[in-house]
């Protein structure tokens, strides 16, 4: 399982693709939109995990650019603003898997990858 | 005081607690004095002042129409007496031109003459020839008076200067009272003589005495020294003198007031009769001239006295009336106020609680992060996976932060549902979001909170913002009313179809009987001191109606409250304009 991580919190995003990778799951991270479209175009990935509010380009935003380049790629969203029920609101407008409040648990973190990976199986 | 304690209106205490000092609009006791000042004034000084000058152009009138009726009673009275007086003196005249001394002095003669004068004109009671001398010459007549020398009578000298005279009434040699009228006689030779007549002095009196007099008055005449020529009723007998002094000469008739020793108003007519010594008087008294217009009086005062008492009580309940609208007004509009600037607050706290916590999340998020790498570093190497000691303080700190997840959560939470309209709501959710929040004052105040949600109630459709603020309300004030170690319990249940309850109830201090009334009624507190608005219920009462439900409370001092929240499970979708605009959400 290939994973992009996307968080303007470095701190965050690089501990968490290191824990991920101790569980083996390949996980690569950014810092910004641009750097994920990068990667997205380099590589192939199966889910991107994106924070909603970053600067210059949002993780809404984001999400739109990286279909054009990955159609297949699947997406959880992660954020520190609002509460898990206004996520599962937006859910359905922003086509995403899952929404996320921080802090995550990893544990659950993972279970949501799996499950995506599951259904992208059956499909 | 009780009286008035009980008519007392309502804004005569009324004190706006919520506005804080120098904020009242108006000031109700000086409004009401203002209009009850300023009505009473421009209704009741035109009402005085007519009837004032009603009351003393009417009672003018009244003492001008006495005046008058005295003046002609007196006018009409002093006429037949002078008459009277006048047609004897004529009829005298008459006799001693018609016939010579010599004819006079015959006794026969001078009876047949007195016949004829009694019978043609009457009041004749005798006659006599006097001589030059002043010696009655001839007399006819019942007394036997002939030779009497009248020289030294007053009268004999006044008729020998003046040729004729009307004495005053006096007893004479008769010892009775009667007047003199003499007329003087000059014959050829320079000598005179003069003829004497008495006149009875009872038909004066009986001519005054059938004479109407109103207001208990009395008419008689006196002669100029003040003794009376008549019978007096209320003054004395004849040759009295009377105690009203003298009026001045005046050709005409005068009528003039005057107090008299007894306090009497009195009004006086005279007239003096001309060529005698009369004056005749007409007094009466003013009181009972002016009973009729005292009648009136006091059916003028008494209707001024309505009027004044009437226009009174209307401006006195128009005022207080009027008044307590704009009490009533005012504190629509102050708790209209209070529920905005309410609505602002759960916003801003909403929106501040919303702040803290996403700015909260990320550091926590990272924390969260670093901790699980250091414990998924213990977990896989060697060298740690044996130190307990270790992985139970990685864990401890991993809870912690799980601990302000869940606080950012719930505050995140209930933000949100503050901005909610209608949704489907849990009602255990909601209770347990609010002590959520209170949950560690218990803790430290080792208060007993149980809840007791049935599994049968459903979730229902109703504003969720609306009954968190409704239940924080009511179970801050139960935390308010519990002591250290005491308990609250809420329950909800279903009540009947359509209908669910949440009773909140404590051990508290309970409320009193005469407060539990007032409870929800605006601006009601009993903590004002310590900063209560009265405002708390009241909005929370709203509240309750807002969402189509009732809030019923039950209370005894020293045993406890019960708050009941009774809510429909379906409710109609109409939202005030407050709920959308004021707040600015």
């Amino acid at each position: 399982m290939r994973v992009l991580l996307v968080d303007d919190e470095k701190e965050l995003v690089s501990t968490l693709a290191e824990r991920l990778s101790l569980r083996d799951i390949e996980a690569d991270w950014v810092t910004t939109g641009e750097a994920a479209i990068k990667s997205v175009a380099s590589k192939t990935y199966d889910i991107a995990v994106l924070d909603v509010k970053m600067p210059k380009i949002s993780g809404i935003e984001l999400k739109k650019k990286l279909e054009e380049i990955n159609p297949v790629l699947k997406y959880i969203f992660i954020t520190g603003h609002g509460s898990e029920e206004d996520f599962m609101t937006a859910s359905s407008e922003l086509g995403a898997e899952y929404y996320l409040v921080k802090p995550v648990n990893i544990d659950d973190l993972i279970q949501k990858m799996k499950e995506i990976l599951i259904k992208k199986e059956k499909v | 005081m009780i009286f008035f304690e009980k008519l007392k209106p309502k804004f005569w205490d009324y004190r706006d607690v919520a506005a804080g000092p120098f904020k009242h609009l108006f000031n109700f006791r000086r409004l009401w004095a203002l209009a009850v000042a300023l009505t009473s004034l421009v209704a009741l000084i035109p009402l005085i002042s007519i009837t004032l000058i009603d009351y003393r152009v009417t009672q003018k009138s009244v003492e001008s129409e006495v005046l008058l009726r005295t003046a002609r009673l007196v006018s009409n009275t002093w006429r037949p007496v002078s008459f009277f007086l006048t047609e004897r003196r004529s009829a005298l005249d008459f006799v001693v031109r018609d016939n010579s001394y010599n004819a006079l002095r015959d006794p026969k003669r001078l009876s047949a003459i007195l016949e004829n004068l009694k019978q043609g004109f009457g009041g004749f009671v005798d006659l006599g020839v006097i001589d030059s001398t002043g010696r009655q010459r001839n007399y006819a007549g019942p007394y036997e008076l002939e030779g009497i020398d009248y020289s030294n009578q007053g009268w004999f000298k006044d008729v020998t200067n003046k040729g004729v005279n009307v004495s005053d009434v006096f007893m004479g040699f008769r010892r009775t009272p009667h007047i003199i009228i003499a007329v003087r006689y000059d014959l050829p030779n320079a000598s005179f003589y003069v003829l004497r007549a008495t006149i009875d002095t009872d038909r004066f009196n009986e001519l005054l005495a059938h004479l109407e007099v109103s207001g208990q008055g009395d008419s008689f005449l006196i002669n100029k020294d003040g003794f009376l020529q008549t019978p007096s009723r209320d003054y004395g007998k004849v040759l009295d003198r009377i105690p009203l002094h003298v009026p001045d000469f005046s050709p005409k008739t005068r009528v003039y007031e005057g107090v008299y020793p007894d306090n009497k108003q009195l009004v006086i007519g005279y007239a003096y009769i001309h060529d005698t010594p009369f004056i005749l008087m007409i007094v009466k008294q003013k009181n009972e001239l002016m009973k009729p217009w005292q009648k009136t009086r006091f059916q003028l005062i008494g209707f001024l006295i309505a009027s004044i008492a009437i226009i009174v009580f209307v401006v006195l309940s128009v005022a207080t009336y009027l008044v307590n609208r704009i009490l009533i007004a005012d504190q629509k509009r102050i708790m209209t106020l209070h529920e905005v600037e309410y609505s602002n607050k759960m916003a801003s706290i909403g929106r501040l609680a919303a702040g803290v916590a996403h700015e909260i999340n990320n550091p926590l998020a990272v924390i969260n992060e670093k901790v699980g790498l250091i414990k998924d570093l213990f977990s896989i190497k060697d060298e740690f996976k044996g130190n307990r000691k270790l992985i139970e303080l990685v864990d401890s700190a991993l809870s912690s932060v799980d601990r302000c997840g869940t606080i950012t959560k719930r505050l995140l939470n209930f933000a949100r549902h503050l901005d909610v309209k209608i949704q489907m709501v849990n009602i255990g959710e909601v209770i347990g979001d609010v002590l959520g929040f209170l949950s560690k004052e218990a803790e430290y105040r080792s208060i007993t909170v149980s809840i007791n949600v049935p599994g049968d109630i459903p979730q229902f459709e109703s504003d969720r913002g609306k009954l968190q603020q409704i239940f924080l309300n009511i179970v801050n004030n139960a935390f308010a009313a519990v002591k250290d170690g005491g308990s609250i319990d809420i329950t909800a249940k279903r009540e009947g179809a359509g209908l669910i309850s949440v009773t909140f109830t404590d051990d508290g201090c309970g409320i009193p009987g005469s407060d539990l009334e007032r409870i929800f009624e605006p601006f009601f507190s009993t903590k004002t001191k310590q900063g209560g608005t009265g405002l708390g219920l009241s909005i929370t009462y709203s509240l309750v109606q807002e969402l189509g439900g009732s809030l019923v409370v039950h209370s005894e001092v020293g045993i406890g409250s019960s708050f009941i929240v009774t809510i429909p499970l379906k409710m109609e979708k109409k939202e005030k304009k407050t709920d959308e605009g004021v707040a600015g959400r």
